[in-house]
């Protein structure tokens, strides 16, 4: 490879590059901070970010191109998903902050395992090439592996991070079988060179062999029913901070990986025809088993798992969807979950309080009286989870299945709808506990720290602002997909 | 010489016993070699199909997977060997602690 094409892919992925140096810096530094200077982790962690969103900003509105010989791709897709990893990590960042402190975690490997984590997500955008994603999917993988069982004298954090490594791997070994049987059927991995040989050759048993074996692997990548069983059990039983970061980041990352292999790769109309089917019915499972797993749940922390579970179920209806429309509401969708699901878990961490041990329904009784406050920013997540307008939950869930009933998939649209609603049971439970039963008196107070108070502020606005003017994110979504589905 | 395909159903059936391997065993340590044979079978996969294409690329993709398998097998073994610290016990029906 000549120099120049170097230079011209290393600009091309400088929020990468910001990210990976910030990810390094912050494992160097931790060596030889003082434990009374561990802000300063936090505080390197945050500009590194803010210089990688920079840098995302900077690449928005450019022609699609790929860089690094076919393997990276730059283009409204890896753009809009680079900014959105970069922001969910910087929030992570803010909610851990105090959560970190309190469990006794070394700060240097969380936020640097954490700021990995990201360039993994990140490098699953911007892939153009089937190896390139394996290799990114696998580097998140691993770092979420760690990060769940970082509370080592914790049996249950062990236990998750166990589950997910053994699920997760396994996982990926069908996504990578799947990647040799579709080289063996095209004699390529890269996703462009890809849709033209298939255009060229048609399908073959092979070929679907190959595409059933990504769509398992990615499957429980995004945990949709047939293939969830792993997460509740995963999202009890890790740090709460890193559950929410769990259910944001990976779960973008795999729909971004979805993105790119079944919209661009196996996009045309002749193969569109031999998956979408299999994910209508993947999606309507999910929706419907995850709504009525979380109404029986007695953790809250649990049933917001199951509720993970059914939200990318709706998200996978705009998979479906396979418009322009369905494309761009699930980058909305994503971002729409991201600042409601980090936001209600950061009330569930400081609901816990010390030793992550207060998850129940229980524990959230007379929130309401005890601290007001608190209760009302967890009914707002309540209710955005739910889909009630005017929240960012209740324009996701319209443009969703708007998206869907364009392409004639009523049918899903309506279980959409009819699962929302079953919704509100649990989501309510938990605000009629906030505000009609008596607090217990025996529980120890609640404290808030400046940091958890900027990630709820951030949490909130974002819900509020994508649910009231959800224009802006909606038109930056549809400008940034709308060249997979040309004309 | 032996054809092509009879790599590729080698392939399948190393893939399908380490398949097997990972869901009925309870030991975590045979688990974990399971799910190595599954890598490898793969990587016999990516093998096969280059040679039939004459195409370098498969072989190239063959050396990342050993790193990343390496890679995977370092941190299964480090949960598995904190988790046998905590417990005593590398039997995956012991840990079942949030099966309520």
């Amino acid at each position: 490879m000549e120099v120049p094409a170097l230079l011209e892919g290393t600009a091309a992925l400088l929020p990468h590059v910001a990210v990976l140096v910030t990810g390094l810096v912050v494992l160097v530094l931790d060596l030889f901070l003082p434990p009374r200077g561990r802000w300063a982790t936090e505080a390197t962690s945050l500009v590194g970010l803010a210089l990688a969103f920079a840098c995302a900003l900077c690449q928005a509105g450019g022609e699609p191109r790929t860089v690094f010989m076919g393997m990276a791709a730059v283009d409204g897709l890896g753009t809009f998903f680079n900014a959105v990893f970069v922001l969910i990590a910087a929030l992570t960042v803010l909610l851990s902050a105090p959560y970190v402190r309190r469990e006794n975690i070394r700060p240097g490997e969380y936020y640097a395992l954490m700021l990995f984590a990201t360039l993994g997500f990140m490098f699953v955008g911007s892939s153009s090439d089937l190896v390139m994603m394996f290799l990114a999917i696998e580097t998140f993988s691993m770092a979420t592996y760690i990060l769940a069982g970082l509370l080592r004298d914790t049996p249950r954090s062990l236990e998750s991070a166990f589950k997910y490594f053994m699920l997760g791997s396994f996982s990926s070994a069908f996504f990578l079988y799947g990647i040799a049987t579709v080289y063996g059927a095209l004699g390529t991995t890269n996703l462009v060179a890809l849709s033209q040989a298939m255009s060229a050759e048609g399908t073959s048993p092979l070929l679907l062999m190959g595409m059933g074996l990504l769509i398992v692997g990615l499957g429980f990548k995004v945990a949709v029913v047939p293939f969830h069983m792993w997460a509740p059990d995963v999202y009890e039983g890790a740090p709460t901070a890193v559950t929410a970061f769990m259910t944001a980041g990976p779960k973008a990352a795999a729909f971004a990986a979805l993105l790119r292999v079944f919209a661009q790769g196996f996009g045309a109309p002749a193969f569109s025809e031999e998956w979408v089917p299999i994910f209508a019915v993947l999606a309507a499972l999910t929706m419907l088993l995850g709504n009525i797993v979380a109404i029986v749940q007695q953790s809250v922390k649990r049933m917001l798992a199951y509720s993970s579970i059914a939200h990318a179920g709706y998200a996978f209806v705009a998979l479906v969807a396979h418009n322009a429309a369905g494309a761009g509401s699930i980058l909305y969708y994503l971002v729409a979950y991201a600042f409601m699901s980090l936001g209600a878990f950061t009330v569930l961490m400081i609901v816990a309080r010390r030793d992550d041990q207060r998850h129940a329904f229980d524990d959230y009784a007379g929130l309401g009286v005890t601290n007001p406050a608190l209760a009302a920013i967890m009914s707002l997540f309540m209710f955005a989870l739910a889909g009630f307008p005017p929240t960012a939950g209740f324009a996701g869930k319209f443009y969703v299945f708007s998206a869907a009933a364009q392409s004639g998939y009523y049918v899903l649209a309506v279980i959409g709808v009819l699962t929302s609603v079953m919704s509100v049971v649990y989501y309510a439970r938990v605000v009629i506990l906030m505000y009609m039963h008596e607090p217990d008196a025996d529980a120890p107070r609640i404290r808030l720290a400046p940091t958890s108070m900027a990630a709820l502020g951030v949490t909130v606005f974002g819900v509020l602002y994508l649910g009231i003017f959800p224009g802006g994110v909606m038109h930056l979504a549809a400008r940034s997909v709308a060249f997979l589905f040309p004309g | 010489m032996i054809p092509v395909p009879y790599y590729l159903v080698i392939s399948a059936v190393l893939f399908i016993t380490g398949a097997i391997g990972v869901l009925i065993r309870r030991n975590a340590l045979i688990m974990l070699m399971s799910l190595e044979l599954m890598l490898n079978a793969v990587n016999l996969s990516f093998v096969a199909y280059a040679r039939m294409l004459n195409d370098t690329g498969g072989h190239v993709i063959v050396f990342l997977n050993i790193a990343v398998a390496a890679a995977e097998a370092v941190v299964g073994l480090a949960i598995l060997l904190t988790i046998f610290r905590n417990r005593e016990t590398v039997n995956i029906d012991h840990l079942n602690l949030m099966r309520h």
